[in-house]
């Protein structure tokens, strides 16, 4: 007989009688699903966030700071010097007026809604311009704010995850009561989470007088960038930091993404560990049962390769059912589910959606196929080394 | 007691099952330590704040900044016994990613409002009496290998100073530790006299305001009254306690705690089928032995209480090992590398020590109790019947 025929025959046989250890396979499965399903979930709030920031830009974008800032939070840019950017060579335009927002970046105290505890909601000042900057900002209902007036348009992750914000509620905040006016959707990137407003109106509330924090241009071409940036860098009336907007928000995803990926992989780890003692326990009670049927097996002149690999399938089989059920189990609890979180770059609040990407779900199958063969190994080893004399007059 | 031996041999008769199962609980109780430490690291130090302190903000968000005229205001009002004010510095220490948060304070006040922070006599006056003399927490100047004398060049990318544009420079003079475990140790302090004098801008305005009350029942009382006080003017205030600020700002992260506690019921009832299915087989293959038991004189009930002792014995020692791993592991992972850079505070709460033993109790006698029903309700003929 030959050695294929011999391991698929072997295999099929053990296969065949799984369901009389029912209980402990099931204990199994359910400890490789739960890895499976706690570390796609917790990575897929990093890979959520990091998609909310790393899709906000666009590379055609550009956001010019203050020299030595990091974020608009802390920048700070002079009328005269807003000016001259708007000016520089490679910014889009349109009619003759260059397409570029000089925008202010502040913060106002809303109650978040799972929690009802203030946060700090991002508030944008804008000018008109930025609906062209930003091409992916769209109206869903109500709409824009007026130039000059005290009215704000809101994100529509910021509508869902703080109070207050339907469309016709007043908001007091700087020194007037402000009323929503419309709400906008931005493709789900980081502008959902934000209240815009006027900046000429937004300015004076805030006591901002003559002040921007940054400017936000779309250039001819993705090309333009280097010449854009040489010309405003090299430019002795200003002191400024040039970004791409794709590059700016992708640097603000980091911290959270390594705080994430860190605690993900590190439960992960552990709880695998955990599971790797069950599917022992489950393996080894199974060659035991299976003592006389191996020995016979082996009675009969099967080789002791196709035990070795008949323990292994059935390890890798009750691993990987666990698995797919563990991470389709992660994708339909939490994937799109809705969470806000501080980004501390800019101290202020941010929503986005956990994303079980098929990545993510890859990651935590290949993981329990690895916990799958170390928990089948040992186990098949003993089976393999069996005396066959003395196994053959066990109970 | 004289059942100890019984228990031991019935959980010895299979060796490697026994440890397999003590092996898995452990784990869970690892990582049951492990998320604890999390919980707590983003609790922002709520569980050990005083209850007599009241934060002062400006009514709009933190942001945004409260004139320092408020502070004569504030330490007449009735109710308030002391009362100091706080800025955020915001400044970078060489590269953005060493972050750590400093802050201008009056460095009397602030020390009298938290007692919390303690440092040597002679280091406090040191820090009194230099005006650039800063005080920094002593797991800050343990990650930048700072000591006292050494002189920190810092850029601020908000707060230019008038000479030197965004660099400032300060000496350290004194080094502080929490007085508990958990008070945050990695902030620094300077004297908001330099500060204000060196400034660009915004001369006379400070952050925030920290208030100790003379009665902590009377917090809402006395918040209220304070901000009706300062109404109406251009900067109108919140006051709230400092309890309800860091949870408010603890929320702001988001719901650490439900998310916790989500994955920790997961990992126990995965456990609890595991190790239940562990106990549930050991006594399914000792059925006879049970029944020789009985047949002995063991009585119905005491053959339930052998085989949920047993449970617990197995529980409750997989849990020991767990906890002990886990705060070993905890505190590896506090005192260095990229988790101590992440998180400022990083420990096992006692509490959590205590929550853990009795979780391992309970999840002992959740798992033995069905295989000890059965046990207890066999019959002896049918036991020894089925060999």
């Amino acid at each position: 007989m030959n050695a294929l025929l011999q391991v698929v025959l072997v295999v099929w046989v053990n296969l065949r009688t799984v369901p009389q250890r029912l209980g402990a396979s099931l204990a199994a499965m359910v400890g490789v699903a739960g890895v499976v399903a706690v570390m796609v979930a917790v990575l897929s709030i990093g890979e959520g966030f990091r998609q909310t920031l790393a899709t906000t830009g666009d590379d055609a974008t550009v956001i010019v700071l203050r020299g030595g800032t990091d974020t608009e939070m802390n920048s700070v840019l002079t009328l005269d010097s807003t000016r001259i950017i708007a000016d520089a060579p490679g910014i889009l335009r349109v009619d003759g007026a260059p397409v570029a927002s000089s925008e202010l970046f502040v913060i106002v105290d809303l109650a978040k809604k799972a929690t009802g505890t203030d946060a700090n909601v991002p508030l944008r000042g804008v000018q008109e311009l930025a609906f062209e900057v930003r091409p992916r900002v769209r109206i869903v209902a109500g709409r824009r704010f007026e130039p000059g007036r005290n009215e704000v348009i809101v994100g529509i992750g910021a509508v869902e995850a703080f109070s207050g914000l339907d469309i016709g509620n007043e908001l007091k905040f700087g020194n007037g009561i402000w009323t929503v006016v419309g709400h906008f959707s931005a493709a789900g990137t980081l502008p959902e989470s934000e209240l815009w407003a006027d900046a000429k109106v937004v300015g004076p509330a805030y006591m901002r007088g003559e002040i921007f924090q940054s400017v936000y241009a779309r250039l001819e071409s993705a090309e333009a960038f280097q010449p854009f940036k040489d010309a405003l860098t090299s430019d002795p009336r200003l002191d400024v930091k040039v970004e791409r907007e794709a590059e700016y928000y992708a640097g603000q995803s980091r911290y959270i993404t390594v705080l994430v990926q860190t605690l993900g992989l590190l439960v992960a780890v552990v709880m695998g560990l955990g599971a790797l003692f069950g599917a022992f326990n489950t393996m080894y009670s199974a060659v035991a049962a299976r003592t006389r049927e191996i020995a016979t097996l082996r009675a009969i002149g099967f080789g002791a390769g196709p035990v070795v690999i008949s323990v292994l399938a059935e390890s890798l089989l009750l691993a990987s059912v666990g698995a797919v059920v563990g991470a389709a189990g992660a994708y339909v609890a939490f994937n799109g589910f809705r969470a806000a979180t501080i980004n501390w770059d800019t101290f202020s609040q941010v929503t986005f959606g956990f994303a079980v990407t098929p990545e993510l779900m890859l990651l935590g199958i290949v993981y329990a196929l690895i916990l799958g063969t170390i928990g089948g190994l040992f186990p098949a080893i003993r089976a393999a080394r069996l005396p066959v004399a003395t196994a053959l007059r066990a109970l | 007691m004289k059942y100890l031996h019984l228990i031991w041999r019935s959980l010895m008769r299979k060796k490697l099952r026994t440890t397999m199962t003590v092996l898995s609980i452990g784990v869970a109780f690892v990582l049951f330590a492990l998320l604890a430490a999390i919980r707590l690291a983003f609790s922002m130090g709520v569980d050990i704040v005083g209850a007599d302190r009241l934060i002062m903000i400006h009514k709009v968000s933190i942001i945004q900044l409260l004139p320092i005229s408020y502070l004569e205001q504030l330490r007449r009002t009735d109710g308030v016994v002391d009362a100091t004010h706080a800025t955020w510095f915001g400044a970078i220490y060489q590269e953005p990613k060493n972050f750590f948060p400093q802050f201008p304070v009056e460095p009397e006040a602030y020390l009298r409002l938290y007692p919390e922070i303690v440092i040597p006599e002679e280091q406090k006056a040191a820090w009194f009496a230099d005006r650039t003399g800063a005080m920094v927490g002593r797991k800050t100047a343990e990650r930048f290998g700072w000591k006292i004398g050494d002189r920190i060049p810092l850029q601020a990318p908000v707060w230019r100073n008038k000479t030197s544009g965004s660099a400032w420079e300060f000496t350290i003079r004194a080094i502080y530790e929490g007085r508990e475990k958990g008070f945050d140790e990695t902030n620094m302090f300077f004297h908001y006299d330099y500060f204000d004098e060196a400034r660009f801008f915004g001369e006379g305005l400070v952050g925030w305001y920290i208030l100790r009350i003379d009665d902590p029942q009377r917090a809402a009382e006395i918040a209220e009254r304070i901000d009706a006080q300062f109404a109406n003017s251009r900067y109108e205030t919140k006051t709230t306690t400092e309890k309800a600020f860091l949870q408010a700002f603890a929320d702001q992260v988001g719901n650490i705690g439900a998310m916790l506690t989500a994955i920790l019921t997961a990992v126990f009832f995965t456990i609890l089928l595991v190790a239940g299915n562990t106990m549930a087989q050991s006594v399914r293959e000792r059925i006879s032995e049970l029944a020789v038991l009985k047949t002995l004189g063991f009585s119905n009930r005491l053959v339930l209480a052998l085989v949920l002792a047993e449970s617990v014995v197995l529980a409750g020692v997989g849990g020991a090992l767990g906890l002990a791993i886990g705060g070993l592991l905890v505190k590896a992972l506090g005192s260095s590398g990229q988790i101590a850079n992440l998180l400022s505070v990083f420990y096992l709460p006692p509490k959590d020590v205590l929550i853990g033993s009795a979780l391992a109790v309970a999840l002992g006698l959740v798992c033995g109790a069905l295989p000890a029903f059965r046990a207890m309700r066999l019959r002896i003929a049918d036991g020894l019947r089925r060999t």
